[in-house]
């Protein structure tokens, strides 16, 4: 059967789970920021369009939370029940982290309770809007301690190995590892730059069919150029990534690029296919650009895969995954650049229906990147669980069973998928925004 | 050793929590379910709308707080739960997306799926007990090494009456426990009829409980006598259980008093869970693991350490103010607000 080896089917349950729980987290870290710059503004301007974005926003965030919660929960325990071993060593090591972001979720938890449901029960607007903050630093934090464990697992530190035991531990320095800082960086911008687009697309959506045409303008607007200004963030700390990378990780780089051979000058390579001799073909080639992106230095040297055993090269299948997260990440910051430029301008074709219809794509182009991104950085850490350190033989269970579990777990998302959609958009058919507006202005806050 | 100590109490007492928390939202949910089949629905469901789904994900997170905490504090428990228990675990987990899940889809919509509410309802019974098997795990003689990979004996697991004595307990422990904190808090909202079912349903479970705890440390004789021999030596612990029980249970009947009843009710829990896990020292799986030996090491021992009082500094003013606005908030709870 196709699951008969547990490490594979390990693999593959945790890249299921994985996938599936980032979307939701990638929600529970990015939509907080969202609702507190529209109630923020609201409240600033007196303006009822951005406190019912706030509103609206909310209500739907309760559907993917609890999803989310759900899904970090099984993670959580798959890391347990499908690499003990890792687990163990990691338990000794980097387990400080995991621990805090504990008190992170409960801090979200519980501040996202009050918050949600109190919405009318503050006279003072201002009040409320105190609870999100809570809330949103709570999302970042456990953003910000899941990746420092991600980070420890690419860059290992804090602890020395003696005759095959584990001494010296020091789980602060393990904390702060040299991957780190670009690490979490680049996760919380990506995960701020896709909510704003993908809400922007929900409203660009709303527009092409017609719906309230001033409450869904203001959204738009406001979110492109909130998702323009991380998008850029982005693009500049992906490519302090790629330094990180050409520096402490070179095998990845070089896999995701198909840079065989150690050369300066190097070009980047974009797409295209391998031929038998491993040379792409059909690829775009920009010059000098890799040898820029990995030393600031268009002629600076670049090490190639070559150089690495062949047993401890990463796939050459996250060249394409690395290709996926860039173009998307160039086009997303251009599609919201242009928006921006184009609304001062007054250029006609940003409020075009072929432009919106790109917008709506954004979207779930912006998931797309970073699933992509996550997949290159974990496939590229390839044959490592703890680079250098632990394989991913040597960590996974011996259990015989992951294969049956995978596909309940299949199942199980699909449903879990399926069940968000659905309600996300029953919740939203039965109050569509014209009645909450009107609600509003009937003095009635239900 | 302190260290140890420390530790162990910090995750036993998180365990606690959740059996507590934990066990008021089992039981409601098949109360729930329950009551949908006998055509009072509005009675329970209301009180899951109003109190049990704000707070059902920090009851989750002290369920997510144990099971990271034990990696940290106890790593080795990683290799040896963590490889057998993929299975229990895994169904485990399904059974709590299930739960989640239904909080998320369907308490919000105006009136829910039936099956859905029975599944929802039937997993608050089916996760206690995938949940206490680990107990019964750590008891030892379900686990063989094979070259040093333990494997769990499932035939011996099923077959064993420990197995199952500990199953009945546990979802017996969340039908009382959840029944009584409904009653009080029915009493609370002035739902006069609610009040009275969920007393009915506190006093039918209280002697069955009683009955399955004392079958335990019976069985427990003839499975491990070591422990069994530690458990007689705290005996006053569970003499102060039983003595805070009948307490509960007086009140109850006397219809007086509920906000007490709940809380010797607590104290009940409390004295025996700590007197087992007391009992079950200095072994977190018999015969393999201690808690020295498969203790971390210091640095990090310390840093969990003030991680957690940090932490606790946080979330304690916080949990209050949450308690505060839907628990003890008098307009919440009769609705007004
Ligand atoms: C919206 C999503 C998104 C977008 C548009 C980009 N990225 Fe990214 N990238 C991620 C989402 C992401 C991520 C999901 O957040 C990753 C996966 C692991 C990580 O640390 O962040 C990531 C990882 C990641 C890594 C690997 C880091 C490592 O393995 O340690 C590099 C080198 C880059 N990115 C570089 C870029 C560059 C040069 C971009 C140009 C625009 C870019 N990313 C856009
Ligand atoms: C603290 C954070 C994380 C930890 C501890 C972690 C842990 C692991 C482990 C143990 C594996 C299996 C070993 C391997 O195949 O390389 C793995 C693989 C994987 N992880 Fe991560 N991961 C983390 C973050 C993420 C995130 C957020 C994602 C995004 C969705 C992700 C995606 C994946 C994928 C796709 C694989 C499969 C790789 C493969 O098939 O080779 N990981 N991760
Ligand atoms: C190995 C990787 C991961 C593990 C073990 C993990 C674990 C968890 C757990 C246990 C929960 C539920 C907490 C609760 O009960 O409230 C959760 C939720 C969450 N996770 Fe993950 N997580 C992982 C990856 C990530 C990543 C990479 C991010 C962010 C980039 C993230 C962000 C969040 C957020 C924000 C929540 C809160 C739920 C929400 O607001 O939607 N997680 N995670």
């Amino acid at each position: 059967m196709l699951f008969d080896d547990p490490v594979y089917a390990s693999r593959l349950l945790t890249l299921l789970t994985l996938s599936f729980h980032i979307i939701y987290a990638t929600i529970g870290v990015g939509v907080p920021l969202m609702i507190m710059i529209a109630q923020w503004i609201g409240i600033k301007k007196n303006d009822m369009h951005y406190l019912l974005m706030a509103r609206r926003w909310a209500k739907g965030f309760i559907v993917t939370v609890a999803v989310g919660v759900v899904t970090g929960t099984a993670i959580g325990l798959q890391l347990s029940l499908l690499w003990p071993s890792f687990m163990e060593l990691a338990g000794n090591i980097i387990a400080l982290p995991l621990f805090m972001e504990v008190f992170a979720f409960f801090f979200e938890a519980i501040f996202l309770g009050i918050y949600l449901y109190t919405w009318d029960r503050f006279d003072n607007q201002k009040k409320h809007f105190l609870l999100l903050i809570p809330v949103a630093v709570g999302g970042g934090m456990s953003a910000y301690f899941i990746t420092v464990v991600n980070s420890f697992m690419n860059s290992p530190a804090g602890f020395d190995i003696v005759n095959g035991e584990l001494v010296n531990a020091n789980p602060l320095a393990a904390m702060f590892t040299v991957s780190m800082p670009t690490k979490v960086a680049h996760v919380l911008s990506t995960g701020y730059m896709t909510i704003a687009f993908v809400l922007a697309a929900i409203a660009a959506f709303r527009l092409l069919q017609g719906s309230n045409r001033e409450y869904h303008k203001k959204s738009l607007n406001m979110l492109m150029k909130v998702g323009f200004v991380f998008a850029l963030a982005t693009a500049l700390i992906g490519d302090l990534s790629g330094k990180y990378l050409a520096e402490y990780q070179p095998e990845k780089l070089a896999a995701a690029e198909w840079h065989f051979e150690t050369s300066s000058e190097a070009p980047l390579v974009m797409w295209g296919v391998l031929d038998d001799n491993n040379e792409p073909q059909y690829a775009l080639e920009i010059p000098y650009a890799l040898s820029i992106l990995a030393h600031s230095w268009p002629t600076a040297e670049v090490i190639g895969l070559n150089e690495f055993p062949e047993d401890e090269q990463p796939p050459l299948i996250i060249h394409y995954f690395f290709d996926t997260m860039v173009t998307i990440g160039v086009f997303m910051l251009g599609l919201s650049f242009i928006y921006w430029l184009g609304i001062r301008k007054r250029w006609n074709f940003v409020e075009s229906k072929w432009y919106r219809w790109l917008i709506v794509l954004g979207g779930p182009l912006s998931f797309l990147a970073i699933e992509a991104g996550w997949w290159m950085a974990e496939v590229g850490r390839q044959p490592w669980i703890l680079r250098g350190i632990m394989t991913i033989d040597e960590a996974a269970t011996t259990s015989d069973y992951v294969g049956i579990m995978f596909y309940l777990f299949v199942l199980l998302y699909l449903i879990l998928g399926v069940g968000t959609v659905v309600v996300l958009r029953k919740m939203f058919q039965r109050s569509p925004i014209e009645k909450d507006i009107e609600n509003y202005q009937g003095g009635d806050q239900k | 050793m302190i260290l140890e100590i420390i530790g162990i109490s910090v995750l036993w007492l998180f365990l606690f929590g959740y059996v507590i928390v934990g066990s008021i939202d089992y039981g409601a949910g098949f109360f729930n379910a329950y009551s949908i089949l006998t055509g009072k629905q509005h009675i329970v469901s209301k009180v899951i709308q109003r109190y049990l789904s704000p707070v059902w994900e920090v009851t989750n997170v002290f369920f997510v707080f144990f099971f990271v905490g034990i990696v940290g504090f106890f790593p080795e428990t990683a290799f040896y739960f963590g490889t057998i228990l993929l299975v229990p675990g895994s169904l485990a987990l399904i059974l709590l997306a299930i739960r989640g899940s239904y909080y998320a889809f369907e308490s919000y919509g105006k009136k829910g799926h039936k099956g859905y509410a029975f599944m929802y309802g039937a997993s608050g019974i089916l996760l206690p007990a995938s949940l206490s098997i680990v107990l019964t795990i750590s008891e030892g003689g379900f686990i063989t090494l094979n070259n040093g990979e333990p494997q769990l004996e499932y035939l011996d697991l099923f077959m064993s009456p420990l197995t199952w004595s500990i199953v009945v307990l546990s979802i017996i422990s969340v039908l009382y426990i959840s029944a009584v904190f409904l009653t009080w808090y029915a009493n609370e909202t002035g739902d006069e009829g609610a009040t009275n079912l969920m007393r009915k349903y506190a006093l039918v479970w209280s002697v069955p409980l009683i009955i399955a705890a004392s079958g335990i440390i019976v069985e427990l004789r003839f499975h491990n006598e070591e422990h069994f021999n530690n458990i007689i030596d705290l005996w006053w612990m569970f003499g102060i259980s039983f003595l805070l029980w009948i307490g509960t249970v007086w009140l109850i009947w006397k219809r007086k008093n509920y906000i007490t009843a709940f809380w010797l009710l607590v104290g009940q829990f409390a004295f025996a869970f700590f007197g087992y896990g007391i009992s079950h020292y200095p072994y977190l799986l018999y015969p393999y693991i201690t808690i020295s030996e498969g203790f971390t090491n210091e640095a990090m021992a310390i840093a969990l350490i003030i991680a957690f009082i940090l932490g606790m500094a946080l979330l304690i003013p916080s949990l209050y103010l949450l308690l505060r606005l839907f628990l003890f908030d008098e307009n919440y709870k009769k609705g007004k607000k």
